[in-house]
């Protein structure tokens, strides 16, 4: 059995002041296995958007612990939270987030250089994370000259070239069109295979269900259910 | 190169006109400042330039003397009592006083009489290009700058004229002896000053001291202290600090040219700020992305402090190459604009500083960037 990369326990998160104040999330417990890929799915407002800040270490709940790596975020300061995020956590957005005055190896290592990795070692392992996602021939490609899928591909390999042992994505097919969605989460359950990194992916597209090893249903802020993936598919 | 430099340098350079209206406001700036400071020294020096130029090792003047051009008199026959003292080796009167200048055609303009003892040294017109110092010695000669041939209403050597309706004839032209008053200087010989500038053949305005090759110059001045009454004895380096503490604090020019650099410094932090910080905020997404895959605020403060370091090094650059046209062609005139290679690296410090200090606005706003941004955008 794997370890656990992300755990977490009654975890609630109050977001605004006043009238306006919301429980994005309600006594929400879940935990991500190495080796696994989880789809978070639920419906707009959900929570989805703010569990992933809240496992990604951007946001620590209001109340409840997380832990991430086997560390926990009680009390951690934004630059604790920072080094966890560059310790453990890949993320991979939706509007992929990619620079567009870098070439796509620049982009890719940039998440080495926050680490504090430079030089030709970085550069062969960016050039690594771009050949595992199939863009050996576009390294000195800039953003704009990439298509859509061709650019979530990079932010992916931007995600795994630290080796982290979650990558996070949010809605990272929603741009894309059937086939460039379909890659890209081949390409995300290829990672998911490694019991090193566990993969969670928000969405409510149903296409991604046959990629799934777990999925998880979430509404207004709580956990409504749980299944095992492929169940949908037969 | 290290990444941190190349986004920085592809951000500083992704919007070329904000670029280059950066580095406008810091060449502007820093322009500003050098004409300020450059003036600032080239009056420093103007200001001294006699004290410069004289062969004393220490000066005696009448108590409470300002400046050089200070028209106050002191006793000539302290000369002998100064001489009497050990260790004074020469002491050289000095006249100096403001006449007035008749041109042959019958104009006047006024000029800065500056008679020495042309046999015992003292203060001598230097960078002669016509004539010699023995030339002055020969009944009414004097020396001028031949920039001011025309102001005087001269041709050049052997011209004649008259100041307090005495004749004077030019026997020597000097080159680059130029007032910061703009009133020619004409030399001569110390008794014929007196007369032209109707002062008493008993009085001087300076004695120009000489110490023997043994003595101490400071025991000197303290036995010259001893021995005369209600005079001042300055070293030339005192004398220059006063003179330049008169005439650019006592006047208020000095702290107008200081106001017109700290307007220059104020004015370049501003624009840089203000670029730096719209940059900033246009790459918002990029920093909030970085700040998303662990980059630490360090990181990002790197690349915004790298922004701002290029932009100086570039603005200064520029700045720096019109700041020596500018003294290259203030070079010859009656307030030169002066760059020394301290002016230089101290503008070069300072426009760095000026550029980090604008930088602190961009860093604050990326400090409170929030990470989960890239989620919503």
């Amino acid at each position: 059995m794997s370890e656990f990369v992300i755990e977490a326990a009654n975890v609630g998160m109050t977001l605004g002041g006043g009238a306006a104040q919301v429980r994005a999330l309600k006594e929400v417990s879940l935990s991500l296995r190495g080796g696994e890929l989880t789809l978070l799915m639920g419906p707009s407002g959900s929570g989805k958007t703010t569990l992933l800040s809240v496992l990604g270490c951007m946001l620590t709940p209001t109340h409840g612990t997380v832990r991430v790596g086997g560390k926990s975020t009680d009390g951690a300061s934004p630059e604790d939270l920072a080094k966890l995020r560059r310790d453990h956590v890949g993320f991979v957005f939706q509007s992929y987030h990619l620079f567009p005055t870098l070439t796509a190896a620049d982009n890719v290592r940039l998440a080495l250089d926050v680490r504090g990795e430079h030089g030709a070692a970085a550069k062969v392992k960016s050039g690594d994370a771009l050949a595992k996602v199939g863009l050996s021939h576009k390294v000195t490609a800039y953003p704009r000259e990439l298509s859509g899928g061709e650019q979530q591909r990079v932010a992916i390999a931007r995600a795994i070239v630290a080796n982290p042992s979650v990558i996070l994505a949010d809605e990272p097919t929603a741009a894309l069109d059937g086939e460039n969605g379909q890659a890209i989460m081949a390409i995300l359950a290829g990672i998911a295979k490694d019991r090193a990194h566990g993969v969670l992916v928000v969405t409510h597209d149903p296409r991604l269900l046959p990629f799934a090893d777990r999925i998880i249903h979430i509404e207004d802020g709580n956990i409504v259910g749980e299944e095992p993936g492929g169940t949908k598919l037969q | 190169m290290p990444l941190v430099l190349t986004l920085a340098i592809r951000n500083l350079f992704h919007d070329r006109l904000r670029c280059i209206a950066t580095v406008i406001g810091i060449v502007f700036s820093i322009v500003l400042v050098t004409v300020q400071l450059g003036l600032y020294l080239g009056f420093g020096r103007m200001v001294t330039t006699m004290v410069d130029h004289a062969s004393a090792d220490l000066w005696i003047m009448p108590r409470g003397t300002k400046c050089f051009e200070d028209p106050s008199l002191l006793d000539a026959r302290k000369r002998y009592r100064a001489l009497s003292v050990d260790g004074v080796a020469e002491a050289v009167p000095v006249v100096i006083g403001f006449a007035d200048w008749r041109m042959p055609d019958g104009a006047t303009t006024p000029v800065f009489v500056i008679g020495s003892d042309l046999r015992s040294g003292g203060l001598h017109p230097w960078n002669l290009v016509e004539g010699g110092i023995g030339s002055l010695a020969i009944p009414n000669a004097v020396a001028v700058d031949k920039s001011y041939l025309q102001r005087l209403g001269i041709s050049g050597m052997g011209a004649r004229a008259e100041i307090r309706r005495r004749a004077i004839q030019v026997a020597a032209i000097t080159n680059g002896i130029r007032s910061f008053t703009t009133t020619p200087y004409v030399f001569m010989d110390v008794d014929r000053a007196r007369a032209y500038t109707g002062i008493a053949a008993s009085k001087a305005t300076y004695l120009l001291v000489r110490v023997t090759a043994k003595s101490h110059i400071e025991q000197v001045r303290r036995r010259l202290l001893s021995s005369l009454s209600d005079v001042e004895v300055l070293t030339p380096k005192e004398f220059r600090g006063r003179s330049r503490s008169f005439w650019l604090f006592g006047t208020g020019a000095g702290a107008a040219l200081f106001a017109g650099a700290l307007l220059g410094v104020i004015v370049g932090t501003v624009i840089v700020a203000q670029t730096l910080y719209s940059s900033t905020k246009d790459h918002l997404n990029e920093f909030a992305t970085l700040r998303a895959i662990g980059s630490s605020s360090a990181y990002i403060h790197k690349v915004i402090v790298c922004q701002a370091l290029l932009s100086a090094i570039i603005g200064f650059g520029f700045a720096a190459l019109i700041g020596a046209a500018i003294a290259y062609i203030t070079a010859a005139t009656a307030l030169p604009i002066v760059l020394t290679p301290g002016l230089i690296i101290g503008l070069f410090l300072l426009t760095i500083v000026m550029c980090v200090a604008s930088a602190i606005a961009a860093i604050v706003q990326v400090t409170r960037i929030d990470p989960a941004m890239v989620f919503t955008r």
